[in-house]
């Protein structure tokens, strides 16, 4: 389950990163009427507010880029100049998104490489007017590496782009529309000079930093920032709750396995108690007694525990190796499993804590027998 | 005179609602190296008065010494390690461990009291198994002897920490005559050889007359 989990997260998370910064067509905070003395106790009524009007492209990109990475808590900022194209195949033309990188910096930064099925990050970057096609284009137009595909800009410019890799990120509306190519090259195309760049995505060393830095970035830069938790909220909901399940599973199980353990320990008891009734008579005392079955208890829970914790890794081994190939998620060959060393402390720690609350009770019942009335029983 | 088991007023009542009077007013003096038998029918008291004075029970009024100590209203704890201790035990059924080897089953009581390290533990073991003509079961499991063997391997496991008291609940009551006999000639040897104080419930008659005194009680009372 976790290892679904983490494949999904990082499906989503790797190609999302911790801050972008962009331009983002919004409405001013302010608007012209609150700068309006006259008006400081109303409650002004605007109707068809219009968005700012502003540039795509971020101001002093360069200067931003190179003040990022000085920073410590950052691991490495990106730029990036987002498109709108049309991929033209004959006279039919296909919608889509261009995305200009620095593709070294980028697979520095985020597994891009993982989702490039076909070429490699190096053919981009040695070839000028390369471009890396998502899948579905590819699909949708019968093209292969190796071959030209011609791109129209918004304003009409066309220009033949060779093809160079084929990148497949596993959810079909991404691969249907985008595609990678060189910063120069989109540049170019656009006709803009080489500040042009319209986000900056950034990756930090810790992501608990996020939100903190989102508000220094905004203010400091004068751009929006957007940052991961606010983009993939629903995702986190969607991992939490799945992490529920497999919590509420385990300990349902373990709640089970308990009550095994409370009835064998209460059926031995039983049956041993003419031996409980000698021990004591004998001069052992109602705590050794005690003693006796819940170091069994514990016996019988550190051993099940670590045979179940060496047959679960073995389990796990064994389906880790099980072939799972789904259209979806191309970087996956077999199941996905995650060998976290801390999911098996908690196991067994469940499975002794477990063991434990379950034999205490029969335990302390053995301790109460009274011997005479066993030894008069009979 | 000093007793090594001596009981003052000693009274039981069974039940809450309607209290029935089990045991009334009983003064008892076991004196070292005396064999005493309780005999009475059934229903007389006597295996409560045995349980009584083994420490076991604790539900009774009056007091309770053993060696001028009074033992009544100690501790579990204080209780366990004094039947541990001075008190051996033989009981009608004989309760050897099952699991255990014959050896194991002898060693347990001094392996609880701790007194000796394991290897001479041991070695008494085997030296009270054969002084009992038991050498030959040494190593063999509890549930594989008969009847007989056990109740002596018992009587070895009674004697193990060397009590001052063995006390019987009908320990011939499940032999036949043979055995019976057997294990009464070494409970007497053994008052004799190491001056054991022995008490012991029975039905029978003829080994009762055999012992040195015998207690006779009635619906609770001492009558003889």
């Amino acid at each position: 389950m976790t290892g679904l989990n983490t494949i999904l997260d990082d499906l989503i998370l790797n190609q999302v990163p911790h801050i972008h910064l962009c331009n983002e067509i919004k409405p001013s905070e302010k608007q012209a009427i609150s700068l309006y003395k006259d008006f400081e106790d109303a409650v002004p009524i605007i109707h068809s507010i219009k968005p700012k009007q502003n540039q795509k492209k971020i101001h002093n990109a360069l200067p931003i880029l190179n003040d990022l990475e000085k920073n410590k808590k950052v691991q490495g900022a990106t730029p990036q100049l987002q498109t709108q194209i049309f991929y033209l195949s004959g006279n039919i033309e296909l919608g889509g998104n261009l995305v200009g990188v620095d593709i070294i910096k980028e697979s520095k930064l985020s597994n891009i490489q993982d989702y490039i099925i076909e070429g490699s990050i190096l053919d981009l970057k040695n070839t000028e007017n390369g471009i890396l096609l998502g899948a579905g284009v590819v699909e949708k137009m019968s093209l292969s590496v190796g071959r030209k595909v011609i791109v129209s800009t918004a304003k009409g410019d066309k220009f033949p782009l060779k093809v160079v890799g084929i990148y497949q990120s596993g959810i079909a509306d991404i691969d249907n529309i985008q595609s990678y190519t060189n910063l120069k090259t989109v540049q170019r195309i656009l006709g803009e000079a080489e500040n042009y760049i319209t986000d900056i995505n950034i990756m930090l060393y810790d992501i608990s930093d996020t939100p903190a830095l989102v508000g220094v970035l905004e203010k400091k830069y004068n751009v929006s920032a957007v940052d991961i938790n606010q983009m993939n909220a629903q995702f986190e909901t969607g991992s939490n709750i799945r992490n529920l399940i497999t919590y509420a599973v385990s300990i349902t199980l373990l709640i089970v396995a308990g009550f095994g353990i409370y009835n064998i320990q209460n059926m031995l008891i039983y049956e041993k108690m003419n031996d409980i009734a000698i021990l004591k008579a004998i001069g052992f005392s109602g705590s050794d007694v005690q003693w006796i079955f819940l170091s069994q208890a514990t016996f019988i829970g550190v051993s099940g525990g670590i045979l179940g914790l060496i047959v679960g890794l073995g389990l796990s081994r064994l389906i880790d190796t099980i072939p799972f190939k789904t259209e979806a998620l191309p970087t996956i060959t077999t199941y996905p499993i995650v060998y976290n060393p801390t999911d098996y402390l908690i196991g067994l720690v469940f499975a002794l804590l477990c063991t434990f609350i379950a034999a205490y009770f029969p335990s302390k019942k053995a301790r109460g027998i009274d011997p005479v009335q066993i030894i008069r029983g009979n | 005179m000093s007793y090594i088991l001596e009981t003052k007023n000693i009274n039981k009542f069974f039940g809450k609602e309607k209290p029935f009077h089990l045991l009334k007013d009983i003064y008892i003096g076991v004196q070292k190296g005396e064999f005493t038998s309780i005999m009475g029918k059934s229903g007389s008291g006597k295996s409560t008065l045995l349980y009584i004075l083994s420490t076991m029970d604790t539900d009774y009024t009056g007091e309770l010494y053993l060696q001028n100590e009074l033992v009544t209203g100690k501790s579990q704890k204080q209780l366990s390690y004094i039947r541990n201790k001075k008190i051996g035990f033989i009981f009608q059924f004989h309760y050897l461990l099952p699991e255990f080897s014959v050896l194991e089953n002898v060693m347990l009581p001094a392996k609880k009291l701790a007194m000796k390290s394991a290897e001479q533990i041991e070695e008494d073991a085997i030296d009270l198994l054969k002084k009992l003509h038991l050498g030959h079961l040494v190593s063999k499991k509890a549930s594989k002897i008969s009847g007989g063997e056990k109740q002596r391997v018992t009587v070895a496991r009674a004697l193990i920490n060397e009590p001052m008291l063995l006390i019987g609940d009908e320990p011939t009551g499940n032999l036949d005559s043979f055995n019976s006999e057997n294990l009464f000639q070494l409970l007497k040897n053994l008052k004799e050889e190491k001056g054991l104080s022995l008490l012991m419930v029975t039905h029978d008659e003829d080994l009762a007359k055999r012992t040195d005194r015998t207690i006779y009680l009635e619906d609770g009372r001492i009558i003889k």
